[in-house]
């Protein structure tokens, strides 16, 4: 509980200076979370912080543009914070950073496939279990079982970009090979395999863009191409072309920017592996540039920039 | 010389107005063989060559897309052919992710005055079209795209 305290002790001491701070409060049941704007002093005391705690709210401070907020981040989370600010999207001086160390958060896609959630009494934490007590009686879980994918091969578990930071920074225990494990397991199909894969996990996608509006990096908001008439990229059509469309749309409009934190993947209500689409342009981009976004504030991303002489693209010669 | 042969492809190529669309425009003065099956649309630079032009190209059905702009320090805006060729690079890589074969997507440069590397270039894309095939034949298993 110390994380939590110093938490609301930090935010006391700033709420002054700042028009909100944005945390995580508990959400319908025990076992959901959901975001809390902390306004005035009163507020403060529903702030919570556990391993539910899963939404990046840096999707937030891009609509607060021109006010002082404060946010709290995850190691992930400041990783899309530091992204905003290298694309000038937010300013430094306008955002308070409240970081936390996190060891993990999960995934309720995950709970959800061991245990009937519809009726959850309450959630508790035993070392690394998390225990559900429901109508049919207490299921403790490990926590390794339930993290969230990310969180297996999380590299930051301590923010890169903080005011104040709750705890002690931890480092990553965590190997980093298997960083593009999933992608690598279907880039071993073949095209054909590959198409078919995609075209059994899209043809799920309801186009309902919950992937568009839950990315902190989607910023177009009333301007999204996926909207527009004119081109029109996408139309009214139901066929799993649209649905691709869509998906590398999106994937593209992301590359060089997205900062793997998931929330697509999270919030997508048909559970596609979306992510997955992001991950491999994230581990081309690295493979051609060596760049990782959100994690280096000093650097241009990828694709606003380029050298006379590329070392890593072999351009084909006819 | 193909359409009598084999069956025509719907090949997309994006060419550049400096380069590339001269380059092509010089292999037709020159009276060089190419086969018909590439469809040319003239873009400024290719540098205008959204990624999800090319994208949209092969869900329309396109069989293959070739994207051709000037040579790297000949671009005639300087430095659109430099952005476009990290964009086209990742795109590259990225499309054989989502099922499309690797080979039907090609970038590559040819100046105003390369006719005969332009008779060279389309010659041996629309060979390696025709070698995949068309892009999803009915009854595959896969079905239509669209």
């Amino acid at each position: 509980m110390e994380i939590l305290d110093k938490l609301k002790e930090d935010i006391r001491g700033e709420l002054e200076g700042v028009s909100l701070v944005i945390g995580w409060e508990r959400g319908y049941d025990s076992l959901h979370t959901t975001p809390l704007f902390i306004r005035c002093p009163e507020d403060i005391d529903r702030l919570i912080w556990n391993p539910l705690c899963v939404h990046n709210l840096a999707s937030y401070l891009p609509w607060f543009k021109g006010r002082r907020v404060g946010i709290l981040v995850k190691g992930c989370d400041s990783r899309t914070v530091i992204q905003l600010l290298q694309e000038r999207l937010i300013q430094r001086e306008e955002v308070v950073i409240f970081g936390i160390p996190c060891q993990g958060v999960v995934d309720l896609a995950k709970i959800r496939a061991r245990v009937d959630c519809s009726q959850v009494r309450g959630v508790s934490f035993k070392g690394d279990k998390i225990a559900i007590e429901t109508p049919q009686g207490q299921r403790e879980l490990p926590l390794e079982e339930i993290l969230a994918t990310k969180c297996i091969s999380c590299q930051y578990p301590t923010p890169l970009i903080y005011d104040h930071l709750a705890g002690e920074a931890i480092s990553s225990h965590r190997p980093p090979g298997l960083l593009f494990a999933e992608v690598e397991k279907i880039e071993k199909l073949d095209p054909k395999e590959r198409f078919a894969y995609w075209q059994q996990e899209l043809q799920r996608c309801i186009r309902c863009y919950a992937c568009r509006n839950a990315c902190p990096l989607c910023v177009c908001q009333d301007f999204c191409a996926a909207d527009a008439r004119d081109p029109h990229w996408l139309s009214q059509k139901t066929g799993i072309g649209e649905k691709f469309m869509w998906q590398i749309l999106h994937a593209i409009h992301l590359a060089g920017r997205c900062t793997d934190c998931g929330e697509c993947e999270r919030a997508c209500p048909m559970d596609i592996p979306i992510q997955r689409i992001r991950k491999k342009i994230n581990k081309e981009i690295k493979e051609l540039f060596g760049y990782e976004a959100g994690v280096n504030l000093e650097v241009t991303p990828p694709l606003y920039t380029f050298q006379v002489e590329e070392p890593a693209i072999k351009e084909r010669e006819w | 010389m193909s359409g009598m042969e084999r069956k025509e492809l719907r090949i997309v190529g994006f060419l550049c107005n400096w380069c590339s669309y001269g380059g092509a425009d010089t292999a037709g003065v020159s009276r060089f063989k190419q086969p018909t099956d590439l469809r040319i649309i003239r873009v400024p630079c290719s540098g205008r060559v959204d990624p999800l032009l090319v994208v949209k190209a092969f869900m329309e059905g396109a069989d293959g897309v070739l994207v051709s702009g000037c040579h790297p320090r000949d671009c005639h805006y300087a430095e659109g052919n430099f952005y476009a060729r990290r964009r086209l690079e990742v795109l590259k890589r990225f499309l054989p992710f989502m099922g499309i074969e690797p080979g039907r997507f090609e970038y590559t440069w040819v100046s105003a005055s390369e006719g005969a590397r332009w008779q060279k270039v389309v010659t041996e894309f629309t060979n390696q079209i025709h070698r995949l095939g068309p892009i999803r034949r009915k009854g595959d298993g896969g079905g239509d795209i669209r």
